[in-house]
């Protein structure tokens, strides 16, 4: 079984190079905010503009969580990244889905921007491993949904 | 098995602070509805009408034991994760291509 991957485009007005290295340099600068659960402090997202370099989040105590890796990093048509967060919304090292992006000259002189997010049935596998552990991985699982999803959580227990 | 049918949407159903805390709770261990209305400031039938709408979205699951009814996480229900993430790219892109623009061409 396998699900559809998400695909999305977007165009923009700056060239491929420019778009590549805004989305790859700058990206605390346009990843959707939210709003993050409350005791944690805003973050910072680091990619780092390489093949197989880190992608992960700073918290305001310089606390580290990974997010993925850089597959390809070839500028300024092609970027592919491993989201390695499972289905618990942990970072998994031995979980990868693949995110890549295109970034393809318009005419206009602007970029279009093509997002393809894949290998989505892993989550569904990564799902059933973990069936039986019902409990020890749902909190965190729902705390990063609150902190991805943008909803204020009114701090839940923790263990 | 469609995971499309699973997936309604997470998001919208988990913005509900109520249906939040709900699902949290019964992330930590199974519940009746019984003892989910007496762990919360609202009655047993608005505790099973958010039960309900988190039973839609495939996010719990509710069992049968004697004649009570046992609700848990569902763990299928990750096929909504996939709802989840369009809309993260979609929002996302969005906000990339207005900071690009903003930015322009050699801003640095």
């Amino acid at each position: 079984m396998s699900l559809a991957p998400v695909i999305h485009t977007v165009d923009v007005k700056t060239s491929p190079a420019r778009t590549f290295e805004l989305f790859t340099k700058h990206m605390s600068r346009w990843w959707p905010a939210g709003k993050t659960i409350a005791k944690k402090p805003r973050v910072e997202i680091v990619l780092e503009p390489r093949v197989e370099g880190r992608w992960f989040e700073r918290d305001a105590e310089g606390g580290e969580t990974q997010w993925g890796k850089v597959l390809i990093f070839d500028p300024p048509g092609r970027l592919v990244l491993g989201w390695q967060l499972n289905s618990q919304w942990s970072y998994d090292p031995d979980f990868l889905t693949e995110v890549e992006l295109t970034f393809t000259h318009l005419e206009s002189g602007g970029t279009r921007v093509r997002l393809e997010h894949r290998n989505l049935e892993r989550f569904g596998a990564d799902a059933e491993k973990i069936a039986g552990q019902i409990g020890t991985g749902w909190p965190a699982i729902l705390n990063e949904f609150g902190t991805y999803a943008g909803v204020s959580a009114n701090g839940g227990e923790t263990k | 098995m469609a995971y499309a049918c699973l997936a309604i949407d997470a998001l919208a159903t988990l913005g509900d602070p109520t249906r939040r805390s709900l699902f949290e709770r019964l992330a930590e261990r199974p519940a009746a509805v019984g003892e989910l209305a007496a762990q919360m400031p609202i009655s047993r039938p608005a505790v099973s009408q958010h039960l309900a709408v988190l039973k839609r979205a495939g996010l719990v699951t509710e069992t049968a034991q004697g004649t009570r009814r046992i609700y848990r996480v569902d763990p299928r229900g990750i096929g909504a994760m996939r709802d989840w993430l369009d809309s993260h790219w979609a929002q996302a892109l969005a906000s990339f291509a207005a900071f690009a623009d903003d930015q322009g061409e050699e801003a640095e």
